[in-house]
């Protein structure tokens, strides 16, 4: 390579190498805010990066699995309230889960069910009661058809509830 | 070695004529994946256990989001060629590519929100993964606007360059913002090491179709770099000539 190629290249790399070093660092220091939501467990413990914790009366997002049986509707009004637990890949809960609560007044989206991952948006009252404004439903990255539900190992959903649900609930 | 075999491509005349070859290819390759890959997707593969018709959206919505990496990834070569090699024709690349990429940008945020409304629940939120999409879409902007912001090609494609390589940051942020941040937009699907996390009649669709707009992509890249040539060349007497017989050829 000639000698001002060279100098060019080496300008235009460290420019990239200087701005890259920039952004991670922004990115880093920011990481805390860029988290959409706080997981139930970080209600408890804080957040897993920085240990910092949500104080009562505070506006958050909160996401996690909705524990399967927990959730409660009011027969007279929209009112629900439902549990729930940190995701996790694949879907499985067990007693010691750390759980917060959600109620919420309004209508749940179609893909809200036990077992379903959500992102409510609401306010921490008592320590892990979220009283909540908006909940939207946060879709897995698996696909599979419908006739595959039923034969398949590895399940999206535990099978004691997920069957029962789709084609009874909705 | 390498340098002499492309060296004559570096002449913008060989390169149009090139262009003009792969072009026809690319457009019927396009059209005969996108045909067969489309039905397929949207006429025969299964329905989703949860989200029913809705997710084949999928099928527009992640090739587009793909490829508007890819076109910004293939854009910044250009331009980190241009700076370097100061090829004139990569210039003209990295110009003709940007508005293919913005407008996938835009097709992958537009197909997005529209999916999102019935499944999340909101058409927008200001999670990592669509606000880093976002920008790119910015960025892909602000490459458009300063490639036709000075009247000297050269400083334009010297400034734009420098802008599409700077962004080039923001590639990694979109590919892992699911990984690295807590997001409402879930993880990859297809684009990650081992098993695609769907059925193979759901994905065979899907990579037809990724190849036909691959191609479509391709074609289009060929016919806008094609009139960057011209328009950058447009005194030369091989484009004059060229302009001569195709106005003879319609008079008749």
């Amino acid at each position: 390579m000639n000698p001002r190629r060279k100098k060019r290249l080496t300008i235009v790399t460290s420019i990239i190498i200087g701005l890259g070093t920039v952004a991670g660092l922004v990115l880093y220091a920011l990481s805390q805010n860029i988290d959409l939501f706080y997981k139930p467990s970080e209600i408890y413990n804080g957040k897993q990066d920085t240990g910092l914790k949500a104080i009562n009366g505070q506006r958050l997002r909160i996401g996690g699995l909705v524990v399967p049986g927990s959730v409660h509707r009011n027969s007279e009004s929209l009112k629900v309230s439902f549990k729930l637990a940190d995701m996790r890949m694949p879907i499985s809960f067990s007693e010691t889960d750390p759980t917060v609560t959600v109620s919420y007044d309004g209508i749940l989206p179609d893909l809200f069910r036990e077992g379903q991952g959500i992102v409510a948006n609401g306010i921490l009252v008592n320590g892990n009661v979220i009283e909540a404004s908006e909940v939207l439903a946060k879709h897995d990255e698996n696909y599979m058809p419908r006739e595959l539900l039923d034969d398949v190992d590895e399940k999206p959903v535990n099978s004691s509830y997920s069957k029962n649900l789709l084609e009874t609930t909705y | 070695m390498m340098w002499k075999w492309l060296h004559p491509y570096a002449n913008p005349e060989i390169s149009y004529h090139f262009a003009g070859k792969i072009l026809p290819w690319c457009a019927r390759l396009a059209f005969i994946f996108l045909a067969i890959g489309m039905t397929w997707a949207l006429l025969f593969a299964p329905a989703d256990y949860q989200q029913g018709d809705t997710f084949r959206i999928f099928y527009l919505h992640v090739p587009a989001a793909m490829l508007s990496m890819g076109i910004y990834l293939g854009m910044a070569i250009a331009a980190l060629s241009s700076l370097v090699w100061q090829l004139r024709l990569a210039d003209a690349t990295a110009a003709a590519m940007a508005p293919i990429g913005a407008t996938f940008t835009f097709i992958a945020l537009i197909t997005g929100a529209a999916w999102g409304k019935p499944m999340w629940g909101t058409w927008w939120i200001w999670d990592a993964r669509l606000t880093s999409e976002l920008i790119l879409l910015f960025l892909y902007l602000g490459v458009i606007a300063l490639h036709n912001a000075f009247e000297d090609k050269n400083l334009a494609g010297k400034a734009a360059g420098i802008l599409a390589l700077v962004g080039v940051i923001n590639l990694p942020i979109i590919k892992y913002s699911v990984e690295w941040w807590n997001t409402l937009h879930q993880g990859a699907t297809v684009s990650k090491l081992g098993q695609p996390s769907m059925t193979a009649d759901m994905f065979w669709p899907f990579l037809v179709c990724f190849i036909g707009f691959s191609f479509l992509v391709a074609a289009l890249i060929c016919l806008r770099f094609r009139s960057e040539i011209l328009n950058r060349n447009s005194m030369r007497p091989w484009v004059r000539e060229l302009v001569a017989n195709e106005v003879k050829a319609h008079a008749v």
